[in-house]
């Protein structure tokens, strides 16, 4: 099976391990992986902030960039959420609409393609340990994913996920959010890494570059000894 | 109570929110009782998305027909001898009620809880007139004692004190004596208020849903207290936004149904009062006269926009009670009386961008409110509206912030520029970089780095990784 790679900014940047990761599942899946070159951002920090118009060059340009994928599969939740929006923002131009649902509808978060379109449960992971897993927010109330990320998780042999109290609120990221109401942020991230601590578990796993890198990033500065780690990583261990 | 509470700026607010321990402690406690309590209501109902949907269908409907139904409901109100007013603005709404108490030679004031008279600073406008004014719900007299303490929360008014709070501001407004048991501190208001019960002459309510149909309103509450205001005194006011009306009863069947399992995860509240009219010649209680008071303030220039969904709100607060943000901050931070994400949505659309233009962005867009909001108003999306408007209609964005976007426009959108931009950005932050992580970031990054590292770009871009990976497979 062919797939298109949208690793994402956040991935291709700071996370680049994440982007590896996916790769090496999906082949190991039995996937074909092509990554377009030509692909940007997907337009979520300028969207998310009210700069609509200057959103859209980059949306057209990853548009064009994956008008002839079959499947487009991304590890992040968040990001793929913004593909499935790109049929709101271009709503009745007429030029961009319909390219814009077709890029949608093939759109899938990596958990959801492994679980949903590859029908697989088990990939063969092992990872030694106890996690809490964060759902992230745009992953699960704007894509509904719920169930897949914990589905996989479940498989990979000797890895126990213990359930994290308050996992329904944010973990305070929120794209520009994190910087403009930087001391609300604060306080979310906070509350989120003591629950997390609370849990006594080794490893914090998430599906979404941007919550990991804020929850990781306040682990880090505590100097908690959790270690944080991508979902994909997770099931590339071995 | 105007809309607007507090002096002080956003940034002022959301500190002295953060720092108050007693309310945080207060509120996410409220948080977590409510949030079970509430899922439990909805999961009880078995198919709680076709109710969601079927309210949903409701409140558009009615703000769709707006006309027809508040012309419906004025039309059935005088049928039964009370009197209809529609006020354009605050003022006017305020002039009418002082014209109606004036006339009746009426001092004595009993309130039940109402968001719209604090909306329209009733209290203060009757109390210029040499009115007293009580306010019965016990969380509105808690702050109405306590020097006017604004409310913090749309249900329960005084949700960032705790019993303790409570106890000491009994002892120093009412001599109180007891503890901060909470059965001994309701007892003690109780004997304080049915005495004014008795003597007072005026009795205002606000209005969860008005009947159009029948001419009724309906009140929601569990203390009982509305029950007395409008049983008593000679004279009722009942005052409602404009909004809130509904055809007939099968319809206020549902929308109080998805109003108490959403606002206190209870199936009905202990009272649930439908009123119609004056008291009529075989009734034997009820208020002599009745006036219905229809507050605009600004609704009707929501409608036929894109945030018209916004008026479908039936003040429930679930979005307030899963909202992580206000958790943190508190009801005051938000500087109106409505808090949350719907006063976040609301406030600015009543009170105008200039006093308000920082709500929209107090949100990390998780969409917890979307989700939790009975009658599915797109909270979230209509922060994101507002955003917008904010940049493109209202100029009201930092030079900085719009400079950033519009590099971002450009770099974003240019696969050579974001190479490019992208392949610099390790050397560019070095000098920030110890290891693999920031710890002292500039510009943006700063407000970041004062609670959290930020990781230093990879060398190795995922992209040139994929490249090489592929040159090398070429070459085997």
């Amino acid at each position: 099976m062919k797939v298109t790679l949208f690793s994402t900014c956040l991935v291709d940047m700071f996370q680049s391990n994440v982007g590896k990761a996916t790769v090496e599942v999906l082949e190991r899946l039995g996937c074909v992986i092509d990554f377009p070159e030509s692909q940007v951002c997907c337009g979520q920090p300028a969207y998310n902030s009210g700069y609509v118009n200057e959103a859209k060059e980059p949306m057209k340009r990853m548009i064009e960039t994956f008008k002839d994928a079959e499947y487009i599969v991304t590890p992040s939740g968040s990001c793929a959420a913004m593909f499935k929006e790109y049929p709101h923002v271009f709503k009745g131009d007429e030029k961009w609409e319909q390219k814009a649902i077709s890029i949608a509808e093939r759109t899938y978060e990596l958990s959801q393609f492994i679980v949903d379109v590859l029908k697989i449960e088990d990939v063969g992971a092992r990872l030694e340990g106890t996690a809490a897993y964060h759902t992230s927010c745009h992953m699960t109330r704007l894509l509904h994913v719920t169930d897949a990320p914990f589905t996989l998780l479940k498989h990979v042999k000797g890895l126990e996920v213990v359930p994290l109290p308050g996992a329904h609120n944010c973990c305070g990221f929120g794209g520009t959010f994190s910087v403009k109401m930087g001391q609300i942020s604060e306080q979310m991230v906070d509350e989120k890494v003591m629950s997390i601590s609370g849990t006594k578990a080794d490893y914090l796993i998430g599906g979404d570059a941007g919550c990991l890198i804020n929850i990781g990033g306040r682990i880090e500065r505590k100097g908690m000894p959790i270690k944080s780690m991508h979902l994909a990583e997770v099931l590339n261990s071995r | 109570m105007p809309m607007k509470i507090g002096t002080e700026n956003f940034k002022e607010r959301v500190d002295s929110g953060i720092q108050n321990d007693f309310m945080r402690a207060a509120v996410s406690g409220a948080q977590e009782r409510l949030h079970g309590r509430r899922l439990a209501a909805a999961e009880e109902l078995g198919n709680w998305e076709e109710w969601r949907s079927h309210g949903e269908e409701i409140r558009q409907h009615v703000l769709e027909n707006l006309d027809y139904y508040l012309d419906q409901l004025a039309e059935n109100v005088v049928k039964l001898g009370g009197h209809v007013f529609f006020a354009e603005t605050a003022e006017d709404a305020n002039t009418y009620i002082k014209e109606v108490i004036q006339k009746k030679n009426g001092k004595k004031v009993v309130k039940s809880k109402s968001m719209v008279t604090e909306e329209i600073n009733l209290n203060a406008a009757l109390e210029e007139v040499g009115c007293e004014v009580l306010e019965t719900d016990l969380g509105e007299y808690i702050l109405q004692i306590d020097e006017h303490d604004p409310p913090s929360h749309i249900v329960a008014p005084a949700l960032h004190k705790n019993k303790e709070q409570i106890r000491d501001v009994f002892k120093e407004k009412l001599g109180y004596t007891k503890t901060e048991n909470p059965d001994e501190l309701t007892a003690h208001v109780r004997e304080i208020l049915r005495e004014k019960f008795l003597h007072a002459d005026i009795g205002i309510t606000g209005c969860n849903f008005a009947v159009a149909e029948t001419g009724s309103i309906s009140l929601v509450t569990n203390e009982g207290n509305a029950d007395l205001v409008t049983s008593l005194p000679k004279t009722q006011i009942t005052v409602m936004g404009m909004e809130r009306v509904v055809p007939t009863y099968e319809e206020l069947e549902v929308l109080v149904s998805l109003l108490t399992r959403s606002a206190v995860g209870q199936r009905l509240t202990s009272y649930i009062t439908v009123l119609t009219g004056p008291k009529q010649v075989h009734e034997v209680d009820g208020p002599e006269e009745f006036h219905l008071v229809i507050v605009d303030n600004g609704r009707s220039k929501i409608l036929g926009t894109e945030f018209q969904s916004v008026l479908q709100c039936i003040r429930c607060a679930a979005c307030v009670n899963v909202c992580p943000v206000y958790r943190h901050v508190g009801g005051h931070a938000y500087g109106s009386i409505y808090s949350g994400p719907i006063g976040a949505v609301l406030s600015p659309l009543l009170g105008g961008y200039e006093d308000y233009k920082e709500l929209p962005y107090a949100s990390s867009l998780c969409a917890a409110c979307t989700d939790a909001c009975p009658v599915k108003i797109p909270l979230h999306e209509l922060l994101l509206r507002h955003r917008q408007v904010i940049v493109e209609k209202e100029g009201k964005a930092p030079i900085s912030e719009k400079l950033a976007m519009k590099a971002f426009g450009l770099g974003a959108a240019s696969p050579m520029l974001y190479k490019f931009g992208s392949k610099i950005a390790p050397s560019a932050m070095s000098p920030f970089t110890t290891g693999t992580s920031i710890s002292k970031g500039p510009g943006p990054l700063k407000a970041w780095t004062e609670s959290r590292e930020f990781p230093a770009p990879n060398k190795e871009r995922f992209r040139d990784w994929f490249k090489s990976r592929d040159k090398e497979g070429e070459k085997s």
